[in-house]
């Protein structure tokens, strides 16, 4: 018996896949400082970005790694880094500087237990709400957390495209188990992914306005080094991105950062369901606590417990859509999650008492195993 | 290769630096890319570069595989005493226990397979860095959770130029070792 290779088949490890789709995704540069569990991106970046032209730098630590992307895309190229908690929480103040200058750039955080130092090597999912909210002032954030190392691909693509269509940071959200995890992929043919490109400016050098806050589409970028002049700074600026303290300017400024990405929330959200037909339980998850829920869901159902699993790929923006449409059948949801209750809050918020919503957390640097997520339902449901 | 819905469960423990990572990997491989199954690898370590208990899983299925960590193994390679004192609970009833008989002193389980797999290593190889080669020839003889000619294709894929015929005899080794080991406990 001869066995033969399956060239379209690959195992491939998720940091691995996040960082091929960046490649895919047209990504020509990335800085960062490695840390577990994200280095593997930037090893792959380092090897592979010079054998395209690309540039990769190692900085001397995360806040420079961000404001090294930033940088890098304001010049032209598509940028990213990747990192985990303790240099997500370095990137902070320059997040909020790509979110108010309207830079697009790719942030991956591989979440790891924290808060500190904590488990370089072990999973959690506790930095959602520092990605919505951990730097200061009023903005929005896209935020996705793939499930699968296929996912990582596609969304990685995903986050480079929403970065440059709609000019502004996305992070792509991994947990420890995703991102190391080892898994069997089909490969697409090369090209199968599409991404969306930052438009360009108008022929019209005087007529640039590089921070306009008006109509259905970002304005264009135009690039360091390009013929058309611009300005970008932190202080909150006007259309021609030159500061500006006018009441009226500064809060239409406010309203365009966070709405052009809020107001499409639903548009936005990218979500998978399994087996929510006909279910009365609904788990909610996202990343590799959906991995387990889904075997949970299976579980319950051969219990006779109608469940189904409400997986979202978007995390920020948050959209209700789903869970409004599914509230009138269900009896109750259960959010398991590898921190002390974060994403469900917004899901509390969205249901708003109607259905009782019950928050599983756990912050021991393990993964749920199904049984524990099982268990948890069938308690909950005859308390 | 058998039941739990096509489901089948590979736990590689040790210390760090026994290649048990690059182990799972290689069966990973040949499960996947040669004999056409769902694989999903993942693993547990502690932030020592070297040293420290060291684990991975490798589930290998027909079916979409959701849960991505073993919970009832089916075969435990065990390469230290911690490692085989610490997991042995994790093998489901009936499952296959193998341990480094020249790392492992006890075994607290009936029917374990011991095979110096460290020891065969040097011996036949001339470094104890074809361990987890060793072993992984045994497992195949042992489970046929992945086809001899699958695995010894994905081990030549994988290792660098030059060593070819060293991992080949590793893989032989491990081979020849597990059907002794099973007619002695037969």
């Amino acid at each position: 018996m001869s066995a033969k290779r399956n060239k379209d088949i690959k195992v491939l490890q998720g940091n691995e896949a996040c960082a091929i789709g960046a490649v895919a995704a047209g990504v020509n540069f990335f800085a960062g400082y490695p840390i577990t569990p994200s280095s593997e991106v930037a090893e792959f970046m380092a090897r592979h970005l010079p054998l395209i032209g690309g540039r990769f730098i190692q900085m001397e630590d995360e806040i420079a790694s961000i404001a090294a992307i930033i940088g890098a895309s304001i010049a032209g190229s598509r940028s990213m880094t990747a990192t985990s908690g303790p240099g997500f929480s370095l990137m902070q103040e320059n997040l909020g500087l790509a979110c108010l200058a309207e830079i697009p750039c790719v942030v991956v955080n591989v979440m790891r237990a924290g808060p500190s130092t904590g488990l370089p090597t072990q999973p959690a999912q506790a930095d959602v709400m520092q990605t919505r909210w951990g730097t200061h002032g009023d903005h929005a954030i896209i935020a996705l957390a793939p499930s699968t190392v296929l996912e990582c691909i596609e969304l990685t693509v995903c986050c480079v495209s929403l970065a440059e269509k709609y000019r502004t940071p996305t992070v792509l959200l991994l947990d420890e188990v995703i991102g190391h995890m080892r898994e069997s992929v089909t490969l697409p043919p090369p090209g199968s992914y599409h991404c969306e490109s930052r438009g360009t400016p108008g022929a019209d050098l005087d007529d640039y306005c590089p921070a306009a806050c008006e109509g259905d589409t970002v304005a264009p970028l135009g690039h360091f080094g390009g013929p058309h002049r611009f300005h970008v700074t932190g202080l909150t600026h006007d259309k021609h991105g030159f500061p500006t303290m006018v009441p009226d300017e500064v809060d239409q400024k406010i309203h365009w950062i966070v709405d052009k990405i809020e107001s499409r929330a639903d548009e936005l959200a990218m979500n998978d369901e399994f087996m929510t037909d006909d279910c009365d339980v609904l788990l909610f998850a996202y990343g590799s606590t959906a991995r387990v829920a889904k075997a949970s869901v299976r579980q319950l159902r051969e219990q006779g417990i109608k469940a189904g699993l409400l997986r979202v790929k978007t995390i920020w923006p948050f959209s209700g859509k789903r869970l409004h449409e599914l509230a009138p059948q269900l009896r109750g949801i259960v959010v398991p999650e590898m921190n002390m209750g974060q994403l469900v809050l917004e899901v509390e918020r969205t249901i708003g008492g109607g259905v009782p919503v019950r928050r599983l957390g756990r912050v021991d640097g393990r993964l749920f195993t199904p049984d524990q997520i099982t268990d948890f339902v069938t308690e909950e449901l005859s308390a | 290769m058998t039941k739990n819905g096509g489901r089948f469960e590979v736990r590689l423990s040790g210390s760090g630096g026994q290649g048990l990572m690059l182990g799972g990997k290689l069966l990973a491989e040949a499960a996947s890319v040669y004999d056409g199954k769902n694989t999903v690898q993942t693993q547990s370590y502690g932030p020592e570069a070297r040293g420290g208990k060291s684990k991975t899983d490798v589930v290998i299925s027909t079916e979409e595989i959701d849960y991505p960590k073993a919970t009832k193994v089916d075969v435990l390679l065990a390469m230290t005493q911690v490692a085989a004192d610490e997991y042995a609970d994790s093998l489901k009833d009936g499952g296959l226990m193998i341990v480094d008989s020249y790392l492992v002193e006890t075994v607290e389980r009936d029917g374990a397979i011991q095979i110096p797999f460290t020891m065969l290593a040097v011996e036949h190889c001339g470094r104890m860095l074809f361990a987890n080669v060793v072993a992984l020839g045994a497992i195949a003889e042992l489970t046929g959770v992945v086809d001899w000619d699958s695995l010894s294709k994905a081990v030549m894929a994988r290792v660098p130029e030059g060593t070819e015929e060293l991992n080949q005899k590793a893989l032989d080794v491990g081979r020849e070792a597990a059907m002794n080991a099973r007619e002695k406990t037969n």
